[in-house]
């Protein structure tokens, strides 16, 4: 599976030089794939311990490297794009090939980096927080990762196969109707958000529960480390808002295969009804990204402050405050709609007041760290230089939220800057937060702090070289999405700075992977599992876990409960846990949700070209493999005592 | 698939039982997933709500809706959910041979309400109201469709389930399965009040 | 004070944006800080307002910041104090609850107020002008009712007057942005949006569609010409007598996707505006204008 960048077929098709290099990288990466498996014999390993796993560590693993993977292909294109917008009417890109890539950078970086990288977090990380064995429904989480990653791969076979969508990630009617975008690229676009979008609904759930039912004795909902909690919140989003995208989806799909008129401009369609309804998801999806970047945060920022986090029940509280309002806020992406100035001042307070409990978040932060001992780790230096950066793209998102002064904003290069500043300086800047914390329970060593100290101050200073400008370039009138801009108007130094800062932040990213390759040989090895000091559970268990991560499920007695216990044992009241091993009912392997993805995968490629026989053939697949599964027999082990005691004593653990 | 071992340890009671515990996950996870799916009927109601008016140069519901038609498509899907909790009430007084008896009188019921659906659509689209015709065309055969989709669906579930009762009986898993199915049947009669109400009662009556 | 803070928040603007310009555009391509009229101003001030607001928490919040990390770093003999298990303070939780309500609660009366009265024409001298905006792919058609003329990528306006703008679309749709004279509105086909806006000064003012309609999209600009009233009428008779009529197929041409040249035209087939808007969904919508035609 190839999930390399390229824009091969249209550059292809106009013989770009550029364009047939990555072709050529693209195949001889694939074949370097397929050799290196095939040489030492991985097929077999692949297939039983990835494909077909349903352990939440290794399924959070391979969210992973696919979100970095996208993470990769996504900032290429915006440095395509900055490359061409770095002076006034630069060639470097034609028009159709500008459109396709920022709307290809948008689609991935959304739905297929930062979900990917918070599903990621969140099944590396909770189940071990809330002291469970795995999330509610293993099965389904395999099921909704390979959903994930087939409509990733879906979307971006559209560079190779038939053209990238080119409507933007909003994909707004009527332009991405078919008189306006006759190709097969919005197909891709519908079919790809479509089939990852049943995914993510299945791990909104399968959290929801595992949440609600999973925790160990004594975890009482107070006392779920604040990460849980966002989690918990983000669920809660999921949940309500992406049954709304699928519909709007479903719609312009129907519109566009079928020929209905949802969003067409003749025989009465209502194009402003998609965009309603794709804010009605949009908005509430920034927050569910955003929320488990403050919930790693608020995990960081106690662990490396040696203290506890402060104000605890109001972090609770903002959160929940934020899941709810960010409902009633989703029309300020469109107050020049002009709905009227009712309709647009009950949006843009709604808009304001979720700016306050997000406040608040920031002020328990600094108070956090506030009479600690702060550590400045990897972890924590994203979580530091997350907070200006939230502060000012927070404070433009108050600016934003002034209808009339949104008037001025909208669509303008402010805009552009305010939202990449609280989706990087939020989520990217979590994730990666949370990956460089997480790093060493998920694979036994420790990434290099100093490559990674490098590789943050490139992307941070990159960071604010890239947007402040733009949020400049906004103010002087200059529109999002245009690929080519007047010389006179004044754009083209601070166009030429924010280029510049976007090849910083490519040097960062770098960095990053430097730093993983670096350490996978040199990393520090991590043998206590508890490298950080931490406060909360998954610090309690070797590195990595056990596949059946607790031996003996733990009781809790307290909030950040590692923390508690080691308290005890170090004031000599902990007594060694003296219950004895019992065997441990484990869920089985199964190849089910590969296949299953697989057919939706062919239903989609088939719905993408309206072949209809392969469309149907797609979805005999995806019965037949819901038929295998309720049909299933032996679903389920237990791994005997002797295991789990053998297993615990090779990891020091008795 | 009872697999006996000691009872030694308090906290972990969640092996004990496994399949009651799966089952209340289960049935708790479904509900949430219902919920969600409730969401993208409401979503479809909007939609067809906004249009219903959008009739172009097509017919308007009044011109279109068949009133015997759809009465009896209502009280098809009704009586079905009723035989449907009847199944389950067999099944709670562990009377196998009811249950399947009213699964396979649900599941008759529900192919009925399906066949007459699809007739009705068939009749409309044969008249020239295809859904290509009008944006109200368009929002009505989705909302009705997807509903009628979700019965299509639900049948074959039930039919897999079915068989699962009559071959294995009412051990392990198939009491849950059972259950949650009949969930979904419900839902399904719920939501069909709604396209009852909203769609036809309203549309004739305007 | 929100006056006093109004202007410190614009000196500094003015100080800041001269410093960011000094590698070579000028404080005046600042276009949203150089209002050329009441609806631009009003914006303006709107935004140093709430520039103002914000930064009493974004300040603050990155100077302790940056004291705190450094007095409490981890390091050796640090004598900070250090309390692990202090994780409560009513007083201060109910503190940084409160300063964000009272700053959201003044930004919102302001909000409000400002969202009503920009729905109302600017107060002026003369009687308002109503032009129509029609978004093409990829060029702009104003129609002047009044007049009975017509011009693509270009329009002239009176100095001075109020101006409604009613804005339509015949192609995906595009948003109405002349960001000297006021803030955009979206052209949406089927539906006639009005936006007030008034220029103050005579002068030639930038004007782009805003929203992204497809391949030509970049090159959507158009100048708004403002001139007193006298000049105006003049332009408007000259149109009248020399340039050429706007046919029904030629209509049809500008329609096409394509680029075009700033053109007047002395007439245009009457009612197209009207006909159009109720063709592509106008008759299902309550519009709250449709202008005079």
């Amino acid at each position: 599976m190839n999930l390399e960048p390229t824009y091969a077929t249209h550059f292809f098709v106009t013989g770009d030089p550029m364009i047939y290099a990555a072709d050529v990288s693209i195949l001889l990466v694939s074949a370097a794939i397929v050799f290196v498996l095939t040489y030492f014999k991985k097929w077999g390993w692949l297939w039983r311990e990835w494909l077909t796993t349903v352990d939440h560590k290794k399924i959070g693993i391979m969210y992973m490297i696919a979100a970095l993977l996208m993470l990769f292909r996504g900032g290429v294109d915006a440095l395509l794009m900055r490359t061409q917008l770095a002076l006034p009417n630069m060639h470097f890109l034609q028009p159709e090939h500008y459109n396709q890539i920022f709307t290809t950078h948008g689609t991935l970086m959304i739905l297929f980096m930062a979900m990917p990288f918070i599903f990621a977090m969140m099944n590396i990380a909770v189940p071990l927080q809330i002291g469970a064995r795995d999330v509610a429904f293993p099965y389904l989480n395999a099921v909704s990762f390979w959903l994930f990653f087939f409509g990733a791969l879906l979307f971006n076979l559209s560079f190779v196969i038939g053209g990238s969508p080119d409507a933007g990630w909003t994909s707004y009617p009527p332009l991405a109707e078919v008189p306006f975008s006759p190709g097969p690229g919005e197909n891709f676009y519908l079919l790809g958000l479509q089939i990852s979008g049943i995914g993510s609904i299945a791990t909104g759930i399968n959290f929801f529960v595992t949440i609600l039912k999973m925790r160990a004795p004594g975890m009482t909902l107070m006392r779920m480390p604040l990460f849980c909690w966002s989690v918990l919140a983000t669920t809660i989003l999921i949940i309500f808002a992406f049954p709304v995208l699928t519909v709007a989806l479903a719609l312009l799909l129907i519109d566009r295969i079928a020929g209905a008129h949802f969003f067409s401009i003749f025989d009465g369609g209502n194009p402003m009804m998609y965009v309603n309804l794709f804010w009605m998801w949009g908005h509430p999806e920034v927050y569910i990204v955003v929320l488990p970047a403050f919930g790693i945060f608020s995990e960081v920022v106690a662990t490396f402050s040696r203290k506890r986090i402060f104000g605890y029940a109001s972090m609770v509280a903002s959160m929940m405050a934020i899941a709810i309002i960010s409902y009633f806020t989703w029309v300020h992406h469109f107050f020049t709609m002009g709905a009227g100035p009712g309709v647009n001042s009950f949006f843009a307070v709604s808009t304001m007041i979720i700016a306050i409990p997000t406040g608040v978040k920031v002020f328990n932060w600094l108070m956090t760290m506030y009479r600690g001992r702060i550590r400045m780790t990897v972890p924590m230096l994203w979580t530091v230089g997350f907070i200006p950066n939230f502060a000012i793209g927070g404070a433009s998102g108050v600016m934003l939220s002034v209808a009339p002064a949104d008037y001025q904003y909208h669509n303008s290069y402010f805009l552009i800057a305010h939202f990449h500043q609280v989706l990087i300086g939020g989520t990217v800047f979590g994730m990666l937060a949370g990956m460089y914390y997480w790093w060493p329970k998920m694979f036994g060593f420790m990434l290099d702090e100093r490559l990674g100290r490098w590789a943050f101050w490139w992307f941070n200073a990159g960071f604010y070289v890239c947007f402040l400008p733009q949020y400049v370039l906004g103010f002087m009138g200059m529109t999002r999405r245009i690929y080519v801009y007047p010389a006179h108007m004044g754009w083209t130094e601070w166009n030429f700075i924010s280029t510049l800062g976007a090849f910083m932040m490519g040097v960062g990213f770098l960095l990053l992977v430097a730093d993983i390759l670096y350490s996978i040989r040199h990393g520090e090895r991590d043998v206590t599992g508890d490298i950080w000091d931490g406060r909360t559970l998954e610090w309690s268990l070797p590195s990595p876990a056990p596949h059946y991560n607790f031996a003996r499920i733990p009781v809790v007695t307290a909030r950040d409960a590692w923390w508690a216990m080691k308290e005890a044992r170090k004031r000599g009241e902990a007594l060694p846990d003296a219950r004895p091993l019992a065997p441990i009912h484990m869920p089985k392997n199964s190849g089910l949700p590969f296949l299953l993805s697989l057919s939706f995968f062919v239903a989609g490629f088939g719905l993408v070209f309206n072949w209809y026989m392969l469309a149907v053939a797609g979805f005999l697949g995806v019965g037949l493999c819901l038929l295998l599964r309720s049909f299933a027999e032996d679903k389920a082990y237990f791994i005997p005592v002797e295991e789990i005691a053998r297993t615990e004593a090779a990891l020091g653990r008795v | 698939m009872a697999v006996v071992h000691e009872a030694s340890d308090a906290f972990n009671v969640r092996e004990h039982g496994h399949h009651h515990d799966e089952d209340a996950l289960r049935i708790f996870g479904f509900w949430i997933f219902l919920t969600s799916d409730l969401i993208l009927f409401a979503c479809l109601f909007a939609t067809y709500v906004i249009l219903s008016n959008h009739t172009g140069s097509g017919p308007t519901p009044a011109d279109m809706f068949d009133v015997p038609a759809f009465t009896a498509e209502t009280i098809i899907l009704l009586t079905s959910s009723f035989t449907c909790g009847l199944a389950t009430f067999a099944m709670h007084h562990g009377r196998r041979g009811l249950m399947l008896t009213w699964l396979i009188v649900t599941l008759l019921l529900g192919l009925a309400f399906v066949g007459l659906e699809a007739s009705e659509f068939t009749r409309n689209a044969l008249a020239g109201a295809t859904m290509q015709r009008s944006a109200f065309l368009s929002a009505f055969y989705t909302l009705v469709g997807t509903h009628g989709c979700h019965v299509s669906f639900g049948i074959l579930w039930m039919t897999s389930i079915l068989i699962q009762a009559w071959r294995k009986g009412l051990a392990g898993e198939i009491p849950g399965k059972v259950f949650i199915v009949g969930l979904y049947w419900h839902f399904l009669d719920v939501v069909w009040v709604f396209i009852f109400t909203v769609v036809y009662l309203m549309g004739v009556m305007r | 004070m929100r006056h006093a803070l109004l202007r410190h928040a614009r000196r500094w603007i003015a100080a800041l944006t001269t410093l960011g310009c000094a590698g070579g555009c000028t404080p005046e391509q600042v276009l949203l800080l150089h209002p050329a009229g009441p609806v631009a101003r009003t914006e303006r001030d709107i935004i140093l307002l709430s520039i103002g607001l914000v930064s009493i928490v974004v300040v603050p919040v990155i100077v302790l910041l940056g004291y705190i990390v450094r007095r409490f770093r981890d390091r050796p003999g640090n004598d900070a104090p250090y309390q692990p298990d202090w994780s409560e303070s009513p007083w201060l939780e109910v503190v940084w609850w409160g300063i964000p309500i009272v700053i959201i609660g003044i930004l919102a009366v302001a909000t409000v107020r400002q969202t009503f009265a920009l729905t109302r024409p600017p107060a002026a001298s003369g009687p308002p002008l109503t032009v129509q905006v029609t978004s093409l792919n990829w060029k702009w058609l104003f129609q002047y009712p009044e007049h009975g003329i017509a011009t693509v990528n270009y329009c002239e306006i009176p100095v001075g007057r109020p101006v409604e703008f009613v804005l339509t679309s015949n192609a995906p749709m595009n948003s109405f942005w002349v960001p000297q004279l006021g803030g955009q509105e979206y052209t949406m086909a089927g539906m006639a949006m009005r936006l007030w806006l008034q220029a103050d000064k005579p002068g030639t003012y930038y004007g782009h569609g805003a929203n992204f309609s497809g391949q030509g999209f970049a090159h959507m600009h158009f100048r708004v010409i403002a001139v007193p009233q006298p000049a105006f009428a003049r332009w408007a008779r000259e149109v009248q007598a020399h340039a050429p009529a706007l046919t029904w197929a030629g209509y049809q041409r500008l329609v096409q996707p394509g680029l075009a040249r700033e053109t007047a035209y002395s007439s245009y087939p009457p009612g197209i505006f009207a006909h159009l808007v109720e063709q592509e969904g106008g008759m299902y919508m309550k519009h709250p204008a449709y202008g005079t035609d």
